[in-house]
């Protein structure tokens, strides 16, 4: 290859090592050729010897395999995990309930109908070993016909560290029940979701807001509440500013200098 | 004045405030009690005076940008948050990093464990009575801090990892400074422990205080050295190995009553084994890039929620993300904080004992107010 670099100077870019430039390089020459005055033998000529030259680099490419932090990334893909051993456990003890099962990133997400999610948990806490709850979040999807919020229960068995997901849709103004009686730990996340969902959790032994206040106004992990925030003046002080009004934010603003 | 059949003293229960602002709570934390006398009858955790909503925040930004919020969760160990983050990043692009980075964040990963625990110790040393071991501390935290200022600039809020490697290369010299240090960090944790571990009074305020049996820890939601101390051998690191610490010899201290003290023990052998983590990751430091090459949009291919943690000092750190097909950033990130989920044992720890033990459970809990509000 060394030996014909001074022959074919556009092959030699310095971009030639990626691997996008190939296709780019090859017009490229074509471009430069016909600015001279070449016969179209000369011209077909070039274009081969290009075209060889770039398939031998590929295939030299192609037999020295690169590490995997030099090629592209590659992305996980959705698969079918209906065959998971806890998917047939749990679809043998009560039958339908798991509605999908889902495994992306070697994460299984099984789909279950909201209103039997304590049944599920229960289920899988005492036979299937999952003793410990990871994590309880929600996620907001507004414009989704089948319901509005996600509720996502994260879990660990200890024996083989195998993790399960449970995925249940919950609708806007709907309750779901409580799992604070199967894992004690899901006291605290429930009262986090309640805050900034706004979902309801039936029989939870004390549901009031965790991380906002008392008398806060919506919440704000719902996708319809503004990123800069709403005024909840009204709501902390009602005697001073009336419901719906409050100080206007620009005028606090100007008075403090913009030092807010 | 006293009549007999009036009591001298009054002797209802009180209902006292313990915070929000309080040196013994670690930051913003408010706990109201009941009280009769000295003894607590109920304790109830209020939490959210440092809400800033980054979970929100997220929302807005894109995937490289939420890296500098991560370090404002648990300000005393943001190289974990980092990792965190890049780790679960990594998982969702489908992307490898090359081993150097792996090391390099290993690295800094230990070294801001080893900060984060003696920021404990300090801490929870003074609450207890204890000032000497504070200044020991912080000299070896300094010097660790002056080690992250000279590899990225900053020397808490560190921003220190990307997704698909580290940002820079090490400085000239950098390994032989955290060399030197490594090397003399154990005999650091010997001075540490000659001035507590068999001191009486230390021992008297902490064995058998906020005792957690290995079901309930596991019932409650534990991670850390919470549950270790409880006797529970769990670590992240090596159940689920991120970067290479599955080629890395280490060792899971576990506690055996699960009381204050043993939460102490395994905190210190922690400490030792990431000095021996370090020691491992400096020796075998291999050569190559310090990126994957990465697009320089970053832009998921397919829809997906994937959860990926890592072990931060605290506990298992866990970022939950969900990204809409083609997004450059997430459509909701979950942080599953170590600290919020711990605190919630709080009340069950100290119910029944004094007020005083209340700021040793609070101490040997490790919680940090930054990354339980969010």
């Amino acid at each position: 290859m060394s030996d014909d670099k001074p022959t074919t100077p556009p092959e030699e870019t310095p971009t030639a090592e990626e691997k996008a430039p190939e296709q780019a390089t090859a017009p490229e020459a074509e471009e430069k050729q016909e600015k001279q005055p070449l016969s179209d033998e000369e011209k077909a000529a070039k274009i081969a010897e290009a075209k060889a030259k770039a398939a031998a680099r590929k295939a030299a490419e192609e037999a020295e395999p690169k590490d995997p932090w030099e090629e592209k990334p590659v992305p996980p893909a959705h698969e079918d995990a209906s065959d998971d051993p806890d998917a047939v456990a749990l679809g043998g003890e009560i039958p339908g309930v798991v509605l999908a099962a889902d495994r992306f990133a070697g994460e299984v997400t099984l789909s279950v109908p909201a209103d039997r999610i304590v049944d599920v948990c229960r289920f899988l806490k005492h036979d299937c070993d999952y003793k410990f709850l990871v994590d309880l979040t929600a996620v907001d999807w507004p414009e989704r016909e089948q319901g509005r919020f996600d509720v996502i229960y994260w879990m660990h068995r200890f024996n083989d560290s195998k993790r399960l997901r449970l995925h249940a849709i919950v609708a806007d103004e709907e309750p779901i029940q409580s799992v604070t009686e199967v894992w004690k730990t899901a006291n605290w996340m429930e009262r986090e979701v309640y805050d900034l969902f706004g979902i309801v959790f039936e029989n939870h032994p004390g549901l009031e807001r965790i991380l906002t206040w008392e008398g806060f106004n919506g919440h704000p992990l719902r996708k319809d509440f503004p990123v800069e925030g709403i005024d909840t003046g009204a709501a902390i002080y009602p005697d001073v500013y009336p419901p719906g009004g409050g100080p206007p934010v620009e005028e606090a603003d100007e008075e403090e200098g913009g030092a807010v | 004045m006293t009549s007999p059949d009036r009591p001298l003293f009054d002797v209802e229960e009180m209902e006292i405030n313990f915070g929000p602002q309080h040196p013994a709570t670690h930051g913003v934390l408010r706990v109201k009690m009941k009280l009769d006398g000295e003894k607590i009858m109920e304790a109830k955790p209020i939490i959210g005076y440092l809400h800033r909503g980054t979970e929100k925040l997220f929302e807005t930004m894109d995937f490289p940008q939420c890296i500098p919020h991560t370090d404002r969760m648990d300000y005393v160990a943001a190289a974990t948050n980092n990792q965190g983050f890049c780790v679960t990043m990594e998982k969702l692009l489908g992307i490898t990093i090359p081993p150097r980075a792996a090391y390099i964040r290993m690295i800094l990963a230990e070294l801001q464990r080893l900060a984060s625990h003696l920021v404990w110790l300090a801490t929870h040393a003074v609450d207890i009575g204890a000032i000497t071991p504070f200044f020991y501390t912080f000299r070896e935290r300094d010097a660790i801090l002056d080690l992250f200022e000279e590899y990225c600039g900053a020397r808490l809020t560190l921003n220190t990892m990307k997704i698909g490697g580290v940002p820079f290369e090490l400085p000239d010299g950098w390994l032989d400074r955290c060399s030197e240090l490594v090397d003399s960090f154990n005999g650091h944790i010997e001075e540490y422990e000659n001035l507590l571990t068999e001191n009486r009074i230390w021992k008297q305020r902490t064995i058998d205080i906020g005792v957690v049996s290995a079901e309930e820890a596991i019932e409650w939601g534990l991670t850390g050295p919470p549950l270790r101390g409880s006797g529970v051998k769990w670590d992240i690191r090596k159940i689920f190995p991120y970067d290479r610490y599955d080629e890395i010899d280490f060792e899971i201290p576990i506690g055996k009553k699960g009381d204050t003290y043993d939460r102490y023990l395994v905190r210190m052998e922690e400490m030792r084994q990431s000095v021996r983590i370090l020691r491992q990751c400096l020796d075998r430091l291999p050569d190559g890039p310090h990126m994957a090459k990465v697009p320089k949009v970053l832009r998921v291919k397919e829809a997906g929620m994937v959860y990926g943690a890592v072990e931060a000092p605290k506990g298992e750190l866990g970022y939950f993300i969900v990204a809409t097909e083609k997004a450059t950033s997430p459509y909701r990130c979950r942080v599953r904080p170590p600290s919020f989920i711990n605190l919630q044992m709080l009340p069950a720890m100290v119910e029944g004992h004094l007020i005083a033990d209340l700021v040793a459970v609070i101490g040997t809990l490790d919680i940090v107010l930054g990354e339980i509000d969010r």
